[in-house]
């Protein structure tokens, strides 16, 4: 993969996870394209075949409702995450948008001082690199390890 | 050894404090509710499609096996080898002809008997087992099992009562509404919580607390419409359903009242995530069914689960989803489950505080064990209601638990 693409499609994961990390998270939905795809599923049910994730978003409009929903309705105790990403493994795909495959871990820190590991996984994302507001992701799966979420699962991934 | 503790004079209007921290409690509650004549939820039929195949499962702390033997008849057996007490299947599913330990390869046929200890008679003359040994003495405990609708429930004792008399008419009923037709699993996860499991099953059967305690449908504005419903408590106290009809059963109502709060700048922008249709064809929007002692049965608009209990320990205890459609779904009704399957779960819109609201009174009550919390919203009773806005099912929960444990 030529550098100029590795350094864009890092540039954006890199972003992407500051802006949840810094708790910006009205900014999330704009890492996505209108049309797009948001998955957050676990590695078994996907080798398995089967379509279910935890949070499933089909449309900025969704993600940006997930948003307001953390912010004003639902119940949650305070919390941060840390994201620790990989370099990307990049393929290229159709219509100038590229596939990457990304490892992460999410540490979740508590208002309480307590600091846990709390996901690890990898993305796989599909990135538009052209165009106006480019680059976006048109879709990402984020593969979640274990089946199993401490208490809940507020923030995204 | 048997708890000391003494339960208030009142009655279950009054849960002392210390059934969420007493120890001793906790392992008598493995004997008398667990291995007690109760039947536990292990999984669905449909988890195990052919023959040949296993799961585990638990039943409180308990590890089982659930398999399917080669004709087709379900079993379920303590997954713990007679000989020195390993775990007997390490995978969590699998397809197996007979269930081998992986210690020392002792080997059991599918419906958990001891059929073959490697080595029995040593090698060359020396070694192995005394011809007059019992290598079965202490063999994996075996479960009675019965099926319901798809749904796969266990026993220990022997004296437990028939599944449908445990469950009684009402729950049975409710039940078959749900289950109408062959299953189609679409996946699940789990959640670890760091609460005593009855503080789970308490939220559960709460139908107090939905509207207060998850404010995503009244802050988007989405239950203004008046949403009729009740609850159901079977005799004996230890299952329940709480229902309420769908605002939207013609779809039509909910989605302008959507789009009236949407424009008020309330609402949400993307209603369709809860586009729903009334399969059941009766405008019940939500039903809750639980089973005593840790299975839920979930509809939630066309979102459907089963939860289950693992009782890891005191303090945690991991809540097991299954989520499913049916296998004469079209397209269209496999991804309006999945886009409803936001409402549930650890990320859920709705169950999201669920796994949080038993640690918190987990947390609120370690050092309360001798203060009691009054439970009297709806009366005293643990009689069937035309509202939600009451704790008879909690109180329900607590009879039957009392009876269980004999406090």
């Amino acid at each position: 993969m030529d550098v100029a693409t590795t350094f864009q499609v890092q540039e954006l994961q890199a972003r992407y996870a500051q802006a949840l990390d810094d708790d910006r998270l009205e900014a999330w939905p704009d890492f996505f394209t209108d049309t797009c795809r948001y998955l957050v599923t676990t590695a078994d049910n996907l080798a398995q075949g089967m379509p279910l994730g935890m949070i499933y978003a089909t449309s900025r409009a969704m993600l940006r409702d997930r948003v307001r929903s953390l912010r004003d309705a639902n119940v949650y105790e305070a919390q941060r995450y840390r994201h620790v990403i990989a370099p990307p493994v990049i393929e290229h795909g159709e219509g100038g948008v590229v596939r990457a495959q990304t490892s992460f871990m999410v540490a979740r820190i508590m208002h309480t001082g307590e600091t846990m590991m709390f996901v690890t996984g990898r993305y796989d994302d599909r990135i538009v690199l052209e165009g106006p507001d480019a680059p976006r992701f048109v879709e990402k799966v984020v593969v979640l390890d274990s089946r199993q979420i401490d208490t809940l699962l507020a923030i995204p991934i | 050894m048997m708890s000391a503790r003494q339960w208030p004079a009142e009655g279950v209007t009054r849960i002392p404090y210390w059934v969420y921290s007493d120890r001793d409690l906790f392992e008598d509650e493995q004997a008398r509710v667990f291995r007690g004549p109760t039947w536990n939820f292990l999984c669905l039929d449909a988890e195990l499609p052919k023959p040949n195949t296993y799961r585990t499962s638990a039943v409180g702390a308990m590890p089982v096996v659930v398999t399917r033997d080669n004709e087709g008849k379900l079993n379920a057996f303590e997954n713990r080898c007679a000989h020195r007490g390993s775990l007997l299947c390490i995978n969590e599913r699998g397809e197996a002809r007979d269930i081998v330990c992986v210690y020392h390869n002792w080997s059991y046929d599918l419906a958990g008997n001891l059929t073959a200890v490697a080595f029995r008679k040593g090698m060359g003359g020396k070694g192995g087992m005394p011809a007059d040994a019992r290598p079965d003495e202490n063999p994996p405990r075996k479960l009675k099992v019965e099926t319901l609708c798809g749904l796969v429930f266990g026993t220990l004792d022997a004296d437990a009562p028939p599944l449908e008399t445990y469950l009684g008419p009402e729950i049975v009923k409710g039940i078959r509404r749900v289950m109408r037709a062959p299953v189609r699993v679409l996946g699940g996860y789990s959640q670890m919580l760091a609460s005593n499991w009855k503080l789970y099953m308490e939220n559960v059967k709460d139908s107090y607390h939905a509207s207060l305690l998850h404010t995503f449908f009244t802050t988007f504005r989405l239950n203004r419409l008046s949403q009729k419903g009740g609850l159901v408590i079977s005799e004996a106290g230890g299952n329940h359903i709480s229902y309420s009809l769908a605002a939207d059963t013609g779809g039509k109502e909910y989605e302008q009242a959507g789009m009236r709060a949407a424009q008020e700048g309330f609402g949400l922008e993307a209603p369709e995530v809860l586009h729903h249709v009334d399969e059941y064809g009766d405008g019940v929007g939500l039903q809750i069914l639980s089973v005593f002692p840790t299975f839920v049965l979930q509809q939630t608009r066309n979102s459907l689960a089963v939860r289950r209990l693992v009782t890891h320990g005191l303090e945690k205890t991991e809540l097991v989803w299954t989520i499913f459609g049916f296998t004469d779904d079209d397209e269209a009704m496999t991804e309006r489950r999945l886009q409803q399957a936001n409402l549930i779960g650890p990320a859920g819109y709705i169950s999201m505080e669920d796994g949080a609201a038993p640690g918190f009174v987990q947390r609120g009550v370690n050092t309360a064990a001798d203060i009691l919390s009054v439970v009297e919203m709806g009366g005293r009773g643990i009689k069937s209601d035309d509202t939600r806005v009451t704790e008879a099912s909690v109180r329900g929960f607590w009879t039957f638990y009392r009876a269980q444990m004999g406090l």
